[in-house]
């Protein structure tokens, strides 16, 4: 009885790891390709929000729920660019302009997003990758969102460009020495611009996740503060894309754990195990900054390092 | 550039001339109506000192600046320059003395990104076989394969000079490339752009204040001095006086204050195995042993970043030690504020603006940091009386001929000379028993250099005990009575100055 109540967590939290991890991802690859630039863009959390609302509210009025993924894109690069606009003039700090943009986008959201909790909206459908193995709980774990793999390919795909790509070798000269990047006639202005609306873009993807998939509606608490820890994860996954896929996956798994313990039937300490992704956010903090592989590996221009 | 084609074909070497330069920031005429002459296929020194000019110069020429007046021309045919991308597509080619290579990106992935048609998609395959058959032709090699920021400071150097050459930029400008290597090194990477010049496979302009590298590698020079040209010459046929009396034209320079014999050699400061490691816990410095008597300067030299600031900021107390001790007098002494006063330790600490100062508080009360919780600035040791400090700071204004507009200006407002001569000022107004100096003259013009040089024998004179650390080998061969040599964060060679030479202090600077 034991170990079946076992396998039950361990499935379900497979199942919550590949469904919560998507949107960490997503915000994450995001985020890292912004850092990667060196500029920090703590706003993240405001494209996922608006990303879910805008995501929500075009697929109801278009009934096309991949519609609604794009414009949340939409949505979440237009933020970036906003972002990344107003840091290049002059004496701008970018974290401050990251909590400004956090702010107006959830507020965003939440302003433009009234008319859309009540009404249902399309969603978007799942894969069904273990209706083969005959176990309704693997099976269920096994629903897979296609953004799950897109995820995983854009994490592949970063991870070549940054190293075989112009793009990528400029993106990462641009993060580690403005000073040179200036000189070999590169924009730092301009790369770093484009990062940040490329990272809100995926961000915004992110975003059209949660509420078009899981949980799967729109309402004003829906992000639990994603975009924030996503910031976390990157630093964690030491500005690799494909370790931000291995973190995101941690972190979705941490946040199953109070679901899946709920599930065979233990609820005493609910809460306590549904704070576990932010207990992990702190104690991720604390071990990487004491963490010298990762004080190598940081993009030199950040403005935390600097 | 097809990186196939042969490199260093000769004749190649493009001649280049600026004529009637001129740049003005609001106020300040930083270039003043100068033309130089660069050959093709010569090795051009422009001197000059701090200010004078040079680097608005090669940045105008550059494209980084665009000159209010003058044109500069190649082989003879004027070209325009409005960016630093014109300068690259005309073949001209800087290193810094900053290095521009990105520190996380390999050698190969910065020579490669370093061109203006780096593929959209690099195929590394076909590159490194591209930058392996390149390396063969060049005088000298980098691992291609490393970490830039795993490189030593004479290896970035080198792959900075081999990215112009695979740039194919013939016309090179040197902003004092040798700073950061050892004598070593800066002879043979001298001696090897030297033959390629004299092969016309390329043209050189060095920035130096090196004479003793100018004499030897350079066939041209010009002079530059506030701005304005000064002169220009054979470097060979030239004296060092005729050349520095056109850098610091008919500026009084005090006369040096003489090493005093003596006879003392009362044990004043001992450093005891001082261990200190940096934020990655590798050891910075790892077993320094040096004793420094009375009335004694003690040069360390040292190529940068070898523990020498490591060590300046242990002693000033900024770092802390993991193992080992500092005895004064045979009692063990604590960086701190009261050991400070009590063993009467001064420090000259390198960039004193951001070192010994704080650059928004004003002169007054920077000269006033040694004192200000003391009588007769302070009652009680806390009550601080304007007055007295005001009257003590116009009185070491005086007396140390600081130039400021008044006691109440921002020290950062000063000249570099004039912070040196607060710092100055403050910390050898008193009673010296011990005085640790850290790179006292970078970047001063040379009445300043004299000046303070001077000051630093006169404390020796009186008998303190005196530890200075200087990257610029001649100034300790000028000052010190014996020499340390810093290596890899130990100290590997200790010798009284008259028993050693230039050589062999610069075999132990490269860790040997």
């Amino acid at each position: 009885m034991m170990e079946s109540a076992f396998v039950t967590v361990l499935i379900a939290m497979l199942g919550g790891a590949i469904r919560v991890s998507t949107p960490f991802m997503f915000v994450g690859l995001g985020e890292c390709l912004t850092e990667k630039s060196g500029r920090i863009n703590l706003g993240l959390e405001g494209n996922l929000v608006l990303g879910a609302m805008v995501a929500y509210a075009v697929s109801y009025l278009s009934g096309n729920p991949w519609v609604g993924v794009l414009a949340a894109g939409g949505s979440g690069l237009v933020l970036g660019a906003l972002h990344g606009y107003i840091c290049k003039l002059p004496k701008v700090n970018d974290i401050a302009v990251g909590i400004a943009i956090m702010s107006f986008g959830t507020g965003t959201a939440f302003f433009f997003g009234k008319p859309f909790i009540q009404p249902t909206a399309p969603r978007l459908d799942a894969i069904h990758l273990g209706d083969w193995t005959g176990n309704a709980a693997l099976a269920q774990a096994l629903q897979v969102n296609p953004l799950f793999f897109v995820g995983i390919i854009l994490a592949v795909a970063m991870s070549w460009a940054f190293a075989n790509t112009r793009w990528g070798l400029i993106v990462r000269m641009t993060g580690d020495s403005a000073a040179s990047a200036r000189a070999m006639g590169v924009s730092v202005d301009l790369v770093r611009f484009l990062t940040t609306a490329a990272g809100g873009f995926l961000a915004g993807v992110g975003g059209a996740f949660l509420s078009l998939y899981y949980p799967g509606s729109w309402n004003q608490g829906l992000s639990s503060g994603q975009g924030l820890m996503a910031v976390a994860l990157v630093i964690f996954a030491r500005w690799d894309p494909i370790r931000c896929i291995w973190a995101a996956l941690l972190f979705g798994a941490a946040g199953a754990i109070g679901p899946s313990l709920q599930s065979i039937g233990i609820s005493q300490g609910y809460y306590f195990f549904n704070a576990a992704p932010y207990i992990l956010t702190l104690f991720i903090m604390i071990a990487s900054a004491r963490s010298k592989g990762a004080a190598r590996e940081v993009p030199g221009e950040l403005s935390i390092t600097k | 550039m097809n990186a196939a084609a042969p490199i260093l074909t000769t004749g190649r070497a493009p001649s280049l001339q600026a004529v009637g330069m001129t740049k003005i920031f609001g106020p300040l005429v930083a270039l003043d109506d100068v033309s130089i002459d660069v050959p093709a296929g010569s090795f051009h020194a422009l001197l000059g000192e701090n200010g004078a000019g040079k680097s608005t110069l090669v940045k105008s020429i550059m494209g980084f600046y665009s000159p209010d007046k003058g044109r500069v021309l190649l082989d003879g045919k004027e070209v325009s320059i409005k960016s630093p991308r014109d300068a690259r597509a005309n073949g001209i080619g800087m290193v810094y003395q900053h290095f521009t290579l990105v520190p996380c990106l390999t050698a190969a992935e910065n020579l490669v990104i370093s061109r203006a048609d780096a593929p959209s998609i690099i195929d590394w395959a076909k590159e490194k076989k591209a930058l392996a058959a390149f390396m063969e032709q060049m005088p000298f090699k980098v691992p291609l394969d490393a970490q830039v920021s795993s490189l030593s400071a004479g290896e970035k150097q080198k792959l900075e000079i081999l990215k112009l050459l695979y740039l194919d930029q013939r016309f090179m400008i040197l902003d004092e490339p040798t700073s950061v290597l050892t004598p070593g090194e800066a002879d043979e990477m001298l001696g090897l752009l030297g033959d390629m010049a004299a092969k016309k496979e390329i043209t050189v302009l060095m920035i130096s204040h090196k004479f003793r590298e100018v004499k030897s590698f350079c066939d041209g020079f010009t002079v530059l001095r506030r701005g304005k040209f000064t002169g220009s010459g054979d470097a060979q046929s030239a004296s060092v006086a005729e050349m520095s009396q056109m850098m610091i034209g008919d500026t009084e320079v005090r006369e040096r204050a003489a090493r005093r014999v003596h006879n003392e050699n009362r044990e004043v400061l001992e450093l005891a195995g001082l261990f200190a490691q940096d934020l990655d816990g590798a050891d910075v410095i790892h077993a320094v042993n040096l004793k420094v008597n009375a009335g004694e300067i003690v040069g360390i030299a040292g190529v940068s970043g070898n523990g020498q600031s490591a060590l300046v900021e242990a002693l000033a107390g900024q770092r802390a030690l993991s193992d080992g001790a500092i005895r004064i007098h045979g009692q063990a002494f604590e960086p701190k504020r009261a050991s400070f006063d009590k063993f009467k330790v001064f420090g000259l600490p390198e960039e004193p603006l951001k070192n010994a100062t704080v650059p928004r508080m004003s002169v007054a009360e920077n000269l006033a940091f040694r004192a200000f919780d003391k009588p007769p600035v302070a009652k009680l040791g806390w009550w601080m009386s304007p007055g007295p400090m005001r009257s003590k700071a116009e009185e070491l204004i005086a007396l140390y001929r600081i130039k400021t507009t008044s006691p109440d200006a921002p020290i950062e407002t000063l000249s570099g000379g004039n912070v040196q001569r607060a710092v100055l000022a403050r910390e050898l107004s008193g009673d010296v028993d011990v005085l640790i100096v850290a790179n006292p003259c970078f970047g001063l013009d040379f009445a300043s250099v004299s000046e303070i040089r001077s000051q630093i024998m006169e404390q020796r004179n009186r008998g303190a005990a005196v530890l200075l650390v200087s990257e610029d080998l001649d100034e300790i061969l000028e000052l010190a009575d014996r020499v340390a040599v810093m290596s890899g964060g130990t100290i590997n060679y200790i010798s009284r100055i008259e028993d050693t030479d230039r050589n062999v202090i610069g075999q132990h600077m490269a860790g040997h």
